[in-house]
Formats: structure tokens, C-alpha cells, sequence
């Protein structure tokens, strides 16, 4: 394939033979830079800015939520509109999010059946577990053995809502506020905000697994 | 979230079926509910169509997409959860009808 597209990956091509799909994707990236499609740089640039998003993003989301009942409000009938308080002012070119709230009698769970549709923008990059087939297609069959599988039981009475995303619409879950938490800081709960609680394969860690 | 090009024709808890459509090629309508009855959870707004998008068309007319929620014991058979749970799958409007 083509080494002048615009930038030089120094020593991945040269050191390492690249698998199918590596050099498809390459081949394409060069076809597109070649046609004035897209530059180097702007490929660049989406990378990096996909890479600096991580579960702190939207584990800050979910301890806002906790903490402000107004800001909850917000961010259930509108999540993108109430996440750009927050910051993340860029979130109009980016796919549509709505939350989903646990409570007392329902827990949600985000699968894509089809690909890999996922809340990149507050989460990262999804884990491999959510793009596997095994995933997509059980946690819609049978979403209580998957998320034992994660370690999670639910409470007897607690009925499983299953949210099969696609490409227009993203789903976030905000889970439950732990229990013991009375009083702490948005920034101590973030650190109980894991991304699988998210996803609703688990629960937010627990008081006891962050202290001492 | 998008504005609507047209209004939709469904409302939250409205009862629609899932259309059995032989749209050949790509498309976003899971298998699993084609011919299945729900309810209208919420209506995200008008999205460009996929179906075209997906071979390079403008994907319009932008679509009504909708949050329909089933019974995952009409889904499944054999399902073993329980009675209550249910499935939730975006379906743009072309897709739906009344129930």
C-alpha cells in the first residue's frame, strides 16, 4: 500500500506484518486521503479525540445525577442538552444519548444486536466483551444468565428492561446511588462509577471497596 | 435531537406491529420483533433513513424513529426471566403499524 497519505506511521508497518483488516483499513484511509476526502490530520484528530474519552466521563455524569436532582431531571429529558453543562460542548455532531434509570423495580441493560452501538463519547471505546457475538446475542435471550455471569443477582421482583441500541440513539444506564453514601462529594461518588455499571452488567462498587 | 420533516404517526403507548418487510440490503430492523406486537415508548425524533445512507443516498426523507418496547415473553419462547421483563429496539416508522 501507498506510504505517502499524507502522514508516516513510523515503525508500524515496518516491524510488524499487519493483519487483514489493518492493511483494509489502511488501504482505505489511503484511497480517501488520496481523494481529498479526508486528510491525515483530520483522521488524526477523531483518533485522539476518541481516545481521550474514558469511563471518568461518564462517571462524572452519573455522580452529578446523584448529587443534583435537578441536573437528573435535565439529563433524563434531555442527556445531551444537560450534558453540555458539563462541558462537553463539542456533544452536537455526536450521536443522540438518552438515560436510562435504574430504580427500586426496574434494571436496564445496553446491548447492540447488530454491531457495536455504544455511548463513546461518555464512555471510550466499548470493551470487546460488548462487540463479541456471544454478548449480542444472549443479553438479549437471556439477559439475567449474562449479567450472572458479571456477578450480578437481582433483588427478587426487580424486572429486566433490555435496550437493544443502534446507530442513531445511544443508551447510557444511571445506575443506582450505593447505599453508605449519604454526604460524599461528586468526585468521591464518580470513583464508585464504574463502566459496566453503566452498561448494567453490574452495580457501582460499594462504599467498602473504595475506602481504607 | 433532530426535528421531525413530518409528524409522527405514532405516540408513546400507541400498540404497533412490526412490518415484515423484504428491504434487501442493510437495515436496522433486528429480526427478532419483525411481526411482533409492542408499545410506543417514546419517539426519538426524524433520523436520516439508513436503508439509503448506507449505499451512499441522502437518507431522505428523514425518518420518525421510535423506542418500542415487547414482552420478552412474546419474543422468546422458553423465555426464562420474568413475566415482566421486557425488550426495548429503535424502529423507524416505516417499519411500524397500528396494533
Amino acid at each position: 500500500m501507498s506510504e505517502s497519505h499524507g502522514h508516516e506511521h513510523p515503525g508500524m508497518a515496518h516491524d510488524e506484518e499487519l493483519g487483514y483488516y489493518a492493511r483494509r483499513v489502511r488501504a482505505m484511509e489511503a484511497v480517501l486521503v488520496e481523494k481529498g476526502i479526508v486528510s491525515g490530520e483530520e483522521v488524526e484528530r477523531l483518533v485522539a479525540e476518541g481516545e481521550a474519552r474514558t469511563p471518568a466521563d461518564g462517571a462524572r455524569i452519573v455522580a452529578r445525577a446523584w448529587t443534583d436532582p435537578g441536573f437528573k431531571n435535565r439529563l433524563l429529558a434531555d442527556a445531551k442538552a444537560a450534558v453540555a453543562e458539563m462541558g462537553y460542548s463539542e456533544s452536537e455532531s455526536l450521536p443522540d444519548v438518552v438515560v436510562a434509570e435504574n430504580t427500586d423495580g426496574v434494571h436496564h441493560l445496553v446491548v447492540c444486536t447488530l454491531c457495536s452501538c455504544y455511548p463513546t463519547w461518555l464512555l471510550g471505546r466499548p470493551p470487546d466483551w460488548y462487540k463479541s457475538l456471544t454478548y449480542r446475542s444472549r443479553a438479549v435471550i437471556d439477559p439475567r444468565g449474562v449479567m450472572g455471569e458479571f456477578g450480578l443477582e437481582l433483588e427478587e421482583g426487580v424486572v429486566v428492561k433490555v435496550l437493544d441500541s443502534t446507530a442513531d440513539v445511544r443508551y447510557l444506564v444511571l445506575p443506582q446511588r450505593p447505599a453508605g453514601t449519604e454526604g460524599w462529594s461528586e468526585v468521591e461518588l464518580a470513583r464508585l462509577v464504574t463502566r459496566d455499571s453503566m452498561v448494567g452488567v453490574s452495580r457501582p462498587l460499594t462504599p467498602e471497596t473504595v475506602v481504607g | 435531537m433532530p426535528m421531525a420533516e413530518q409528524q409522527p404517526k405514532f405516540g408513546a403507548g400507541d400498540r404497533v406491529r412490526v412490518r415484515c418487510l423484504n428491504v434487501k440490503g442493510h437495515n436496522r430492523t433486528p429480526w427478532f420483533i419483525r411481526g411482533k406486537v409492542g408499545t410506543v415508548e417514546r419517539c426519538h425524533g426524524a433520523y436520516p433513513n439508513p436503508e439509503s445512507l448506507a449505499y451512499g443516498g441522502s437518507g431522505e426523507p428523514a425518518m420518525p424513529l421510535y423506542l418500542v418496547e415487547f414482552s420478552q415473553r412474546q419474543l422468546w419462547e422458553g423465555y426464562e426471566g420474568r413475566e415482566g421483563d421486557k425488550l426495548l429496539a429503535d424502529v423507524f416508522e416505516h417499519w411500524l403499524e397500528p396494533a
